[in-house]
């Protein structure tokens, strides 16, 4: 399995580890509702070097706007976008945030199982264009500073002012001598900055972030639970090779009114369509339907569907699931709903996505 | 981590502790470490039956769910109704104040001494 720059120190804290996309990753380090709530309250520290680096040279808005579904040349220098990979049949390779370094060069980030899927997928574009595709994915440590008081936290370590950029824009900086990206995105529902350091500064970095007072090292449980009540997708849970973006509920991505793009024949078919529909979904009491258990009609015989995500929401306090429901009933908020919890039906009902918003 | 010399345990990652004919059950530190932080538990009533390996309860933390095996045959004379306002406290203090059910049993089973439970997860 593969194993982050950072993998002994997380050892060394006495983290636990877990199989995620082939890579040993820290999934807590004491306990993981401690580390969800720090995020929602402080700061939680992420390594995330797991994720995938991909950077684009040269005709790089061209080779994107015809790999990706959005449309990437509109975008502004030193600005994010959160977007999918789509093959011919319009179903999701990847989802993905592409930054823009400037007009000619971008910078890809791709889920750590999906990485050489993407790649593949770019490689095979780019003969079409004058451009230079690189997986940097080895020379970087990503960390994931999140939470309210990620900000200030990271400012006292940089030579730039954090505070008046945008959240989904990208600056580079410096610290100490170290020269990094500093990236105001996450996947936690919180403000915060993902940081692009070179491997071999990283841990001084790491470790320099993680004894602050307001900073929690976190691991992918809290992780998980945190983007879970973000209403955000988990490439294999809510997004698969099963689906499409409109079904994803993430068809304000997709780009129709570009020229030509892999998928589009197919995407544009598909818009018309809702065979499956993901709904955000609430339960009564304490036990949680968890990914795989099947979803129906208050006293309904057949399922409507299954569950993509679930857990008992931290923040919350209840259940919280994400599901793929049958599209032809067009539920609305409010509609009652059962899941089977391991033989039990369990009341749920369909609520609005994001189940938390800070 | 160190599984009490004092206690009896279960291949299913449970601790035993045996007085007269009534056992206390609870999950091994282990076990608890391995599910996470739990966040719900659900025992078997005051009253019902045990059978030797058959599914009694379930402990859920965030991440996974963890099903509860009756170690013997028996009667649940007791369960830890503190849990379910604190469930947390099964990680805490996993074999102690975290206990779950005592059964009234009518025959043990084989059950593992701390030393080959060591054995068994590998310490």
């Amino acid at each position: 399995m593969l194993r982050t720059p950072l993998f002994d120190e997380h050892q060394g804290m006495g983290a636990a580890f877990t199989d995620f996309g082939g890579w040993e990753m820290p999934v807590r380090y004491g306990s993981d509702l401690d580390e969800h709530h720090a995020v929602r309250n402080s700061a939680g520290l992420f390594d995330i070097s797991h994720m995938g680096e991909i950077r684009i040279k040269g005709e790089a808005a061209e080779l994107l706007d015809y790999a990706l579904v959005s449309k990437l040349s509109g975008m502004k220098d030193g600005k994010a976008k959160y977007t999918m990979i789509c093959n011919a049949d319009g179903k999701v390779i990847d989802d993905l945030i592409v930054y823009r370094i400037q007009t000619d060069e971008y910078l890809i980030v791709a889920n750590a199982g999906n990485r050489h899927a993407v790649l593949v997928q770019l490689l095979n574009a780019a003969e079409h264009f004058e451009v230079e595709v690189t997986d940097e994915s080895e020379q970087w440590v990503l960390l994931a500073l999140q939470g309210p008081k990620a900000t200030s936290v990271l400012n006292e370590f940089v030579d730039v002012d954090l505070e008046p950029l945008p959240y989904y824009s990208i600056a580079s900086g410096k610290i100490g001598q170290t020269e990094v990206l500093l990236a105001r995105t996450g996947y936690t529902g919180e403000d915060g900055f993902e940081i692009f350091i070179p491997d071999t500064e990283a841990l001084k970095i790491f470790r320099a972030l993680a004894v602050r007072e307001e900073v929690r090292v976190c691991g992918l449980a809290a992780r998980d639970t945190l983007r879970l009540e973000a209403g955000m997708p988990l490439y294999g849970h809510e997004l698969t090779l099963d689906v499409n973006p409109f079904e994803a509920g993430l068809g304000r991505v997709v780009a129709l009114d570009k020229d030509d793009f892999v998928g589009k024949v197919a995407l544009e078919e598909l818009k018309t369509q809702k065979n499956w529909k993901l709904y955000g979904l609430k339960g009564e009491g304490k036990r949680a339907a968890r990914a795989e258990y099947e979803i129906y009609l208050p006293g309904g015989e057949n399922p409507i569907g299954q569950v993509t995500s679930g857990a008992l929401s931290p923040t919350l306090g209840y259940p919280v699931a994400m599901a793929y429901l049958d599209g032809s009933l067009e539920l609305e908020i409010g509609s009652k709903l059962e899941a089977d919890v391991r033989g039990t039906r369990i009341g749920y009902e369909v609520v609005e996505l994001p189940f938390y918003r800070r | 981590m160190s599984n009490p010399a004092e206690l009896q345990y279960t291949k299913e990652h449970e601790w035993v502790r045996v007085e007269g004919d009534v056992a206390t059950i609870g999950i091994t530190k282990y076990a608890a470490d391995a599910l996470g932080e739990i966040v719900y538990v659900d025992l078997p009533k005051v009253g019902s039956s045990t059978t030797h390996m058959k599914i009694c309860g379930e402990i859920e933390s965030t991440k996974s769910v963890g099903e509860l095996y009756a170690p013997m045959d028996g009667e649940v004379v007791e369960a830890n109704d503190s849990l379910s306002g604190s469930p947390e406290t099964i990680n805490g203090d996993p074999f102690g104040e975290g206990w779950l059910v005592k059964i009234r049993f009518t025959q043990l089973p084989d059950l593992l001494s701390s030393s080959e439970y060591d054995a068994f997860i590998g310490e």
